[in-house]
C-alpha cells in the first residue's frame, strides 16, 4: 500500500491528501452534530466557513498560483451573491426543488461573476504588481457602490431594473416583489444553503482548481508566475492564461457568494467591502501561497478563531490582530524566530550558576 | 460661482488626501511596502488632538503638536516592532503585517475610546470668507487646509532636495545597497521617513476631523484607502505625484458628488483611477521602470 502511494506522482498525492482532509472534516463534523456536541453558534458558522474556504481557494488561484495580488476578491463574491439570489428568488415558481434551485442560482452567480472577472481582467491584467492590486481594490469599491444604487424587482412580466431610483420607480405589478432595494440590499432570502451544499461546492472547487493547476494550462500559469519574460519567450500566450486563471477564480468566488448569501435572510452590498477582501487575503497568505490545503485550514481556523475567543469578549479582535502580526513575524523573520533561543540562552547561565551554587553546598 | 465654490471645497478635501498620500508615497518609495496602517495613524492623531483640546482645554496649536508627537512615536515604533524584522521578507508578508497593525490600532482605539463617534470641535472656527457680495463663501476650514497643504508641499520639496537627510532618503529609495556603501544609514533613514509620514498623518487627521467633525475608531480607514489610490494615481513613490494625485482625487470626488450622484461619488473616483492607470500604467508622474531580461 505504502509502495503504491509512493509510486503516485507528487501532485496526485497532494490532491488525495486535500480531498481526504475535506471529506474527513465533513464526516467528523457530521458525527459531532449527530452526537449533539456542537453549539448553535458554531453550527451557524458552517455555511460561512464553506463559503470562505471556496473564496480562499479561488483567491489562492490568483495570488498564489498566478502570482498577481488582488485586493477586490469580495467584489466578485458580491456579484455572485446578488445575481445568484435574484435568480434564486425569481425562479421560485419555475424550479420547486430547493437543491436544484440552489445549484442553478450558484451557476448563474458564478457565470455573472465570471463575466465581471473577464471584463475587469482584460484591461487589468496588462498592469502588474501593486498597480494591479489597486485596480482590483478600486473594482471592489465600484461594485459595492453600484449595487448600493441598484433596484431590481420581479413580476409576471419578468425582471425590472432600476438605477439610482427608488423601488416604486420599477413600475411593478401589484403581485410583483422587490428583490434588491438599493442600500437596503436584499431581504427575505429563502435559506437554501446547507452545510452539505457547501461541502459539495468545496469539492467541486477543489476538482476545478487542482485539475487546472495540473494541466498544460496550469503549468503555463505557473511558468508565468515564476518568470513572465522567460515564459513568453517560449511561446506562452500570457494574456490568455492570466485571464483564464482570473476568470476561473472570479467565477468560483461568485458561486461562494451565492452560497454565502443564501445562508442569511438579509444581505447588503457593504458586507462585501475592502475588509472582506482583506480577510480572505489573510486566509491565503497564512495558509501559504499556492498551497490549497493550507488555504482550507487557514480559512476554517480563522473563521472559528474569533468565535473561540468570545470568552475574551472585547479583546478578541485585538488578540486576532496580535496573532496575525506574530504569525507573520514568526514565519518570515529569522531574527524573530531566534528570539526565544536568545532569551533562553540568556536565562540559562543564571540557572546553571544557581545549580552550581546548589551542588557546591 | 457654484462651480468655483465646488472647486474650492474639492481642492480643500484634495489637500487632506494629498497630505495623507505623501505619507504613503514616501514610505513606499523607500521601504517598497504599502503601509495599510497609515490610515489608522490619522485616526490616532485625531483622537490625540481631540483629547488635548476638549479635556485639557489646551490651545489648538498645542493639540496639533501633541498629536504630531504621538503619531511620530507611534509610526516609528510600528516600524521598529512590526516592519523592521521583515525587511527581507516577501512583499505580501509585510502587507499582511501592515493589515494586522491596522486591525490592532482600530481595535485598541475601540477598547480605549469606545466606538461611539465623538464630535470634533472645529479647530479653526466657523467663520467664512464672503466674496462677490456673498455669492461665494469660503469656509475658514478650507482656507486653513489649503494654506497648510501649500506650506507642507513647499517644505517637503525643500527638505528632500536640499537637506542631507532628504537627500539620503532619495538615495535610499533609488538604490539601498549603493546608499549604504556611500555611508548612509538605511535603517535610520527609513525610521526618519516613517516619522515624517506619521507627523503628516497627524496634521491630516486634525484637518480631516475639522472638515468632517466626527471621530470614531474607523475614521481613518476610508480616507486612508482613498489617499492610497491618490498616491498610486500620481505615481507611487513620487512626492509631487502624491500632491497632484491627492488634489485631483478631491476635486473629482466633490464634482462627482455635486454634478452626478452623491451615492456614486466613490465609484466615480475609483473609475477615473482605473481609466488613468490603463492609459498611464505608472500613474501620472511615475517613473517607467524598464524591464530587463
Amino acid at each position: 500500500m505504502r509502495n503504491q502511494m509512493r509510486k503516485l506522482q507528487k501532485p496526485t498525492r497532494t490532491a488525495i491528501f486535500t480531498y481526504a482532509l475535506v471529506i474527513a472534516a465533513f464526516v467528523i463534523v457530521q458525527i459531532l452534530v449527530a452526537g449533539g456536541n456542537v453549539n448553535s453558534t458554531l453550527a451557524g458558522q458552517f455555511v460561512p466557513i464553506c463559503a470562505y474556504v471556496v473564496m480562499a481557494i479561488s483567491l489562492n488561484l490568483t495570488v498564489g498560483i498566478l502570482g498577481e495580488l488582488s485586493l477586490g476578491h469580495a467584489g466578485f463574491m458580491s456579484v455572485g451573491a446578488f445575481s445568484g439570489v435574484v435568480a434564486g428568488m425569481s425562479l421560485g415558481g419555475a424550479i420547486p426543488s430547493e437543491p436544484l434551485r440552489l445549484t442553478v442560482s450558484m451557476i448563474i452567480g458564478a457565470a455573472c461573476a465570471g463575466v465581471a472577472g473577464f471584463l475587469i481582467g482584460i484591461p487589468v491584467l496588462r498592469l502588474n504588481g501593486d498597480y494591479l492590486a489597486i485596480v482590483t481594490l478600486a473594482f471592489g469599491e465600484i461594485i459595492k457602490n453600484v449595487i448600493n444604487c441598484l433596484t431590481v424587482g420581479v413580476d409576471s412580466g419578468g425582471l425590472h431594473f432600476g438605477f439610482l431610483s427608488t423601488a416604486d420607480a420599477l413600475n411593478l405589478e401589484p403581485s410583483g416583489t422587490v428583490i434588491i432595494n438599493g442600500p437596503m440590499g436584499i431581504s427575505g432570502i429563502p435559506k437554501l444553503a446547507s452545510f452539505t451544499a457547501g461541502f459539495i461546492l468545496i469539492l467541486v472547487t477543489l476538482f476545478i482548481v487542482m485539475n487546472l493547476v495540473n494541466s498544460r494550462s496550469g503549468r503555463a500559469i505557473l511558468a508565468l508566475r515564476e518568470n513572465r519574460i522567460a515564459a513568453v519567450s517560449v511561446g506562452i500566450f500570457a494574456t490568455k492564461y492570466k485571464l483564464m486563471a482570473f476568470v476561473v477564480s472570479a467565477a468560483l468566488a461568485g458561486a461562494a457568494g451565492t452560497l454565502y448569501a443564501m445562508n442569511f435572510s438579509t444581505i447588503v452590498a457593504t458586507k462585501f467591502g475592502f475588509n472582506t477582501s482583506i480577510l480572505i487575503l489573510v486566509f491565503v497568505v497564512l495558509g501559504g501561497l499556492g498551497n490549497i490545503a493550507g488555504s482550507i485550514i487557514a480559512a476554517t481556523l480563522l473563521t472559528v478563531l474569533p468565535e473561540m475567543l468570545r470568552g475574551f469578549s472585547d479583546f478578541r479582535m485585538l488578540i486576532y490582530a496580535i496573532v496575525l502580526i506574530l504569525v507573520m513575524l514568526a514565519t518570515n523573520s529569522a531574527r524573530f524566530r531566534a528570539l526565544p533561543g536568545q532569551l533562553a540562552s540568556k536565562l540559562r547561565p543564571a540557572r546553571t550558576s544557581a545549580k552550581e551554587g546548589a551542588t557546591g553546598e | 460661482m457654484v462651480f468655483l465654490s465646488h472647486l474650492i471645497s474639492g481642492v480643500s478635501l484634495g489637500g487632506i488626501y494629498a497630505i495623507i498620500a505623501l505619507g504613503y508615497t514616501m514610505v513606499y518609495g523607500i521601504a517598497k511596502m504599502l503601509n495599510f496602517a497609515h490610515g489608522d495613524v490619522i485616526m490616532v492623531g485625531g483622537y490625540a488632538c481631540f483629547f488635548m483640546v476638549t479635556y485639557y482645554d489646551l490651545p489648538v496649536a498645542v493639540g496639533v503638536l501633541v498629536a504630531m508627537a504621538v503619531c511620530t512615536l507611534l509610526g516609528v515604533s510600528i516600524e521598529r516592532l512590526a516592519y523592521k524584522p521583515l525587511r527581507r521578507a516577501p512583499a505580501l508578508a509585510v502587507l499582511i503585517t501592515a493589515i494586522g497593525v491596522s486591525y490592532f490600532l482600530q481595535n485598541a482605539a475601540q477598547l480605549l475610546w469606545t466606538s461611539n463617534p465623538r464630535v470634533f470641535p472645529s479647530v479653526v472656527g466657523n467663520t467664512s470668507l464672503n466674496l462677490f457680495g456673498g455669492q461665494l463663501s469660503i469656509s475658514s476650514t478650507a482656507i486653513v487646509t489649503i494654506s497648510i497643504c501649500v506650506v507642507i508641499m513647499v517644505a517637503l520639496t525643500w527638505f528632500t532636495s536640499k537637506t542631507k537627510t532628504g537627500k539620503a532618503m532619495r538615495a535610499c529609495s533609488e538604490d539601498k545597497a549603493a546608499a549604504q556603501l556611500m555611508g548612509i544609514s538605511v535603517n535610520t533613514t527609513i525610521s526618519m521617513t516613517f516619522a515624517i509620514g506619521s507627523a503628516l498623518a497627524a496634521i491630516a487627521g486634525v484637518l480631516l476631523c475639522s472638515a468632517y467633525p466626527t471621530l470614531s475608531p474607523t475614521t481613518g480607514a476610508m480616507p486612508g484607502i482613498k489617499a492610497f489610490t491618490a498616491a498610486v494615481f500620481g505615481g507611487i513613490g513620487s512626492i509631487p505625484g502624491a500632491m497632484i494625485g491627492g488634489i485631483l482625487l478631491g476635486i473629482i470626488e466633490i464634482f462627482g458628488k455635486a454634478y452626478i450622484s452623491t451615492q456614486l461619488s466613490d465609484a466615480i473616483v475609483f473609475f477615473v483611477l482605473i481609466v488613468v492607470l490603463l492609459v498611464k500604467p505608472d500613474g501620472l508622474l511615475g517613473k517607467r521602470v524598464q524591464e530587463k531580461v
